[in-house]
């Protein structure tokens, strides 16, 4: 046992405890349900994972620099209407410049938080609860309860989200978990090997030694938001191929659930630690409960929120008791393997003299 | 003589800092607000604001004692909803009104129990134990409750707040001063009080000087989830109906309230003073955009530009000052050598 935990970093062991509990999920629910991993559902679920997925990865780099998006249901509504309303004016706007014009609108109200967080010094809890509310009520005032339907959009926009890249079995492999996939390899290559991921690590793991160290920490965490808003608006283009049916409430609570996609996932609040695969596991965990316990007669779909909150809390337990641990054991070793190293250079060098 | 004059001086010295701004603030919105209406500033107009809002003025009494401790409660609008939904459920089984609403107060006071263990005990950071709460207290509310409305409580329950008592006092406003004076009490003359504001100040400190800490901690998550129970009971009685979404989003208003009024979000600092200033500034400016026909959104959206500028606001002006000191400092070092 303890040779596992030698040889693996406390990251990949969490990772792999993950994608069990996951396999175990999906035995339960199929041993509930009849015909429970069909071809309909498992594309329903690739959907509605994309827009959590990218939603868990712009919370994660915001997590790991000790801080936290609340505001991102409300930057995906926004701009799921304001998109909405651009293409019901003029359906002849291109498809790339409506995927541009949703990422701007996001980064827009990202900047707001950034500017605010990194530079007023206000805590982003503070800061993410009061734009919010303040994104919401704009939407609200700006909308005057007119709804986006599917019927005012062009038809390119309603019939994405059935488009798929390719099919095996009836299993579709459709653009927007596409999309999802690429947001999730872009960020995981920029947070392992960029400057930017390795500062935002930095920042996250000791803030006032990243701050000696000549990082600008303002302008990493004002990037963060921005990149954060900007994938709230990526999300707000899905969300709106997804439902093509807007209304004032767009959004509500998927802060939440991206929140605990990523605590699930292993990306810590409190110690710059984390990796996008291990958030993108922890939305396919969450998205696979959501919409399986939908399906279960025998648990009302009403225990969704309830056991939502209590998984966040459960990873946020296991993180702070067992994965402390484990880093020690980890660190430990990786010191002896140094000292190994050093000490058998030092031999290497009586020898040679 | 000598201590009305110290009393004197005590007030003008809390009138220099933010309480005095808080003032003016008061006094701005209450001649805005009769500007609009004529007879705005009366007693009873007043007394009707703090009925309409008793339940988050409240629980902002806790959540000061909380961020004041440099710890945070954003479960508290889930644990409203939770318990008006177990009392309401138990309620429509035909459990007697009384007993359903100990069960609603018990649920309360189990929710800061756990809240507390995480935080107090296990030492998890309170952002996100209360954060999870608040995402499954209002998923238990909803279980209890599922997508129906329960109303048709006994008649002395729909009063329970309402019914003036004393004067023109109702039970609720009379009961609201009783715990502010308390509190006042407790934070401000009271060595748990002192304790509060050192363990907000410096933990480390606090815990090597003694100071029993996760007692503290623990006190005060039961207190606020007695009280928010409490809130949630006094808001299913004023309403006269009960939903799963009683309450979402007051949390909003709440840490508004405390910090407007000069709680410090870091810990460490503040006083009712100032909270009781900002309940009364809030409930006023909410009065004043309902007179002007400004939608509830409209005013959530405010209360949340609110929140922002009162940690924004003193933020820049300490900035400001520290950037004038030091040009100032440069200066007389520039003129010394000359």
């Amino acid at each position: 046992m303890k040779k596992i935990f030698e040889r693996f970093s406390p990251e990949q062991i969490r990772e792999g405890f993950l994608i069990s509990v996951i396999i175990i999920v999906v035995l339960i629910f199929s041993s509930l349900i009849p015909d429970y991993f069909n071809a309909r559902f498992v594309n329903r679920l690739s959907t509605s994972i994309a827009i959590i997925g990218v939603l868990a990865v712009a919370q994660t780099q915001v997590f790991l620099t000790r801080n936290f998006d609340l505001s991102l249901g409300s930057i995906v509504g926004v701009t799921a209407y304001l998109l909405g309303q651009q293409l019901w004016w003029h359906p002849e706007i291109p498809p790339l410049v409506a995927v541009m014009l949703a990422i701007g609108i996001g980064m827009v109200m990202g900047a707001i938080n950034g500017l605010i967080i990194a530079y007023g010094r206000v805590p982003s809890l503070i800061t993410t609860i009061g734009t919010l509310a303040i994104y919401r009520s704009f939407l609200v005032e700006y909308s005057n309860a007119v709804p986006i339907t599917t019927n005012n959009l062009p038809d390119w926009i309603v019939n994405l989200n059935q488009l798929s890249l390719f099919t095996i079995n009836g299993f579709e492999f459709r653009v927007l978990f596409g999309v999802m996939l690429l947001v999730g390899i872009i960020f995981h290559l920029l947070l392992k090997y960029h400057r930017f991921g390795r500062r935002l690590y930095a920042i996250g793991s000791n803030p006032d030694a990243a701050r000696m160290a000549g990082f600008n920490d303002r302008r990493i965490v004002f990037l963060a938001f921005l990149i954060s808003g900007g994938l709230g608006g990526l999300a707000g283009f899905m969300y709106l191929t997804r439902f093509g049916n807007i209304m004032v409430l767009a959004g509500i609570g998927l802060e939440f659930s991206a929140i605990a996609a990523a605590v699930v996932g292993g990306v810590s609040n409190s110690g710059g630690s984390g990796t996008i695969i291990g958030a993108l596991l922890g939305s396919l965990l969450i998205d696979l409960l959501e919409n399986s316990l939908f399906r279960t007669v025998a648990v009302s779909e009403f225990w969704r929120d309830a056991i939502l909150g209590m998984l966040i809390l459960l990873a946020v337990a296991i993180d702070h008791v067992v994965i402390g641990r484990l880093r020690l054991i980890w660190a430990r070793v990786g010191f002896k393997m140094e000292t190994e190293e050093s000490q058998a250079q030092v031999e290497g060098a009586d020898h040679g003299k | 003589m000598a201590s009305k004059n110290n009393l004197f001086s005590r007030i003008a010295k809390r009138l220099r800092g933010w309480e005095g701004f808080l003032l003016i603030l008061l006094i701005i919105i209450f001649l805005i607000n009769s500007s609009i209406a004529p007879n705005y500033l009366t007693v009873k107009n007043q007394i009707n604001l703090f009925v309409l809002y008793i339940e988050r003025i409240i629980v902002a009494l806790t959540m000061t004692f909380l961020i004041i401790n440099g710890e945070i409660d954003l479960s508290v609008p889930s644990i409203m909803g939770m318990s008006a939904c177990a009392m309401a459920f138990y309620f429509d089984r035909g459990m007697p009104m009384g007993f359903a609403i100990l069960i609603g107060i018990g649920l309360g006071i189990a929710a800061g129990i756990f809240n507390g263990f995480w935080i107090a005990v296990v030492g998890i950071n309170s952002l996100i134990v209360t954060l999870a709460m608040q995402i499954s207290y209002r998923g238990i509310a909803r279980v209890f409750l599922e997508d129906k409305s329960i109303g048709k409580f006994p008649e002395w329950f729909n009063f329970i707040g309402q019914k003036n008592i004393l004067g023109p006092l109702p039970l609720s406003v009379i009961l609201f001063f009783l715990l502010l004076v308390i509190a006042i009490i407790i934070l401000q003359y009271s060595g748990f009080g002192r304790r509060v504001f050192v363990i907000g100040n410096n933990k480390e400190a606090a815990v090597y000087s003694g100071v029993k800490v996760k007692e503290v901690k623990y006190v005060l998550y039961i207190a606020s989830g007695i009280l928010s129970a409490f809130a949630g009971i006094l808001l299913a009685s004023r309403l006269g109906a009960v939903r799963g979404d009683l309450a979402s989003g007051y949390d909003l208003d709440i840490i508004t309230m405390a910090l407007l009024g000069g709680v410090s979000i870091f810990g460490g600092s503040g006083s009712l003073y100032g909270v009781f200033l900002s309940i009364l500034i809030i409930l006023n400016l909410r009065n004043g955009m309902s007179l002007s026909s400004l939608s509830g959104h409209f005013q959530t959206g405010v209360i949340g530009l609110l929140l922002i500028l009162s940690v924004l606001g003193p933020n820049m002006t300490n900035r400001l000052m520290e950037w004038r000191n030091r040009r100032k400092f440069a200066q007389e070092s520039q003129e010394a050598c000359e």
